[in-house]
């Protein structure tokens, strides 16, 4: 039986050992600090329960990462349905300044990573910050690796549009698209 | 043609502002990382692990 025990125990200091970059994909991902603690609260108490589909020997980080990320992915299309009843409150609360004392500084940065889309967020915050490989985030995110490398790259142009005409007041825009501008004119 | 063009010109445009939006952004994340593991976390894989062995 120590066996089993030991191979727990090595389960639980690696789901220990990911907590601090789980934390920061979910605050990546949804804005809140206190949002992001319960979607990591939520992947570990699921991981614990399905860690029969754990593979031993494969990166523990990118299996829990996946459930985190699907975890986002459903509760966050439930809030929409939400929100369209509720009058948008909700993007208001997300971003709220006031929880986010000890990341001020990052402020304008996150509120710019809210307005892209769920698809870009997670695939620039997998690759360019997490440090996955385009290959990972791409098994993470249940899609090509073509797929997510055009995601990243739209995801940084898009930031750089958002974060580049925000610092010119008087040109930003009231809403987050900028139609035409990139796509050469044509709609779909 | 000519919407390629635009394309490029914003591409190399947003070149510096993208280089420091990808500081900003890893640096932001490991702004997180850095606040390490909140005692919640590490009391919830505790009581789990308890579970488990009754």
């Amino acid at each position: 039986m120590s066996d089993r025990n030991d191979a727990r125990e090595d389960v639980r200091s690696a789901m220990l050992a990911a907590v601090p970059s789980l934390r920061a994909f979910a605050i990546s991902l949804c804005g809140d600090v206190d949002r992001a603690n319960d979607l990591v609260q939520e992947t570990l108490l699921r991981a614990w329960s399905h860690l029969d589909s754990f593979e031993p020997g494969t990166n523990m980080s990118a299996w829990l990462f996946t459930i985190l990320r699907n975890h986002f992915r459903t509760e966050y299309r439930k809030r929409r349905r939400e929100v369209e009843d509720a009058d948008g409150g909700y993007a208001e609360r997300l971003t709220a300044p006031e929880e986010q004392t000890s990341h001020i500084e990052f402020g304008e940065l996150r509120e710019a990573l809210l307005k892209l889309s769920a698809d870009q967020r997670e695939a620039l915050i997998l690759v360019g910050a997490s440090g996955f490989s385009y290959e990972e985030a791409a098994k993470i995110c249940d899609c090509a690796i073509g797929t997510i490398k055009s995601r990243v790259n739209r995801a940084r142009l898009r930031l750089a549009e958002i974060l580049g005409i925000e610092t010119v007041p008087d040109l930003a825009p009231e809403t987050p698209e900028f139609p035409a501008a990139a796509s050469g004119g044509r709609k779909d | 043609m000519k919407a390629d063009k635009t394309k490029q010109k914003k591409g190399r445009l947003g070149a510096e502002i993208q280089h420091k939006i990808g500081q900003q952004l890893r640096a932001m994340y490991t702004d997180v990382v850095n606040e390490g593991v909140p005692d919640r976390f590490a009391e919830l894989l505790q009581r789990l692990d308890k579970q488990d062995q009754k």
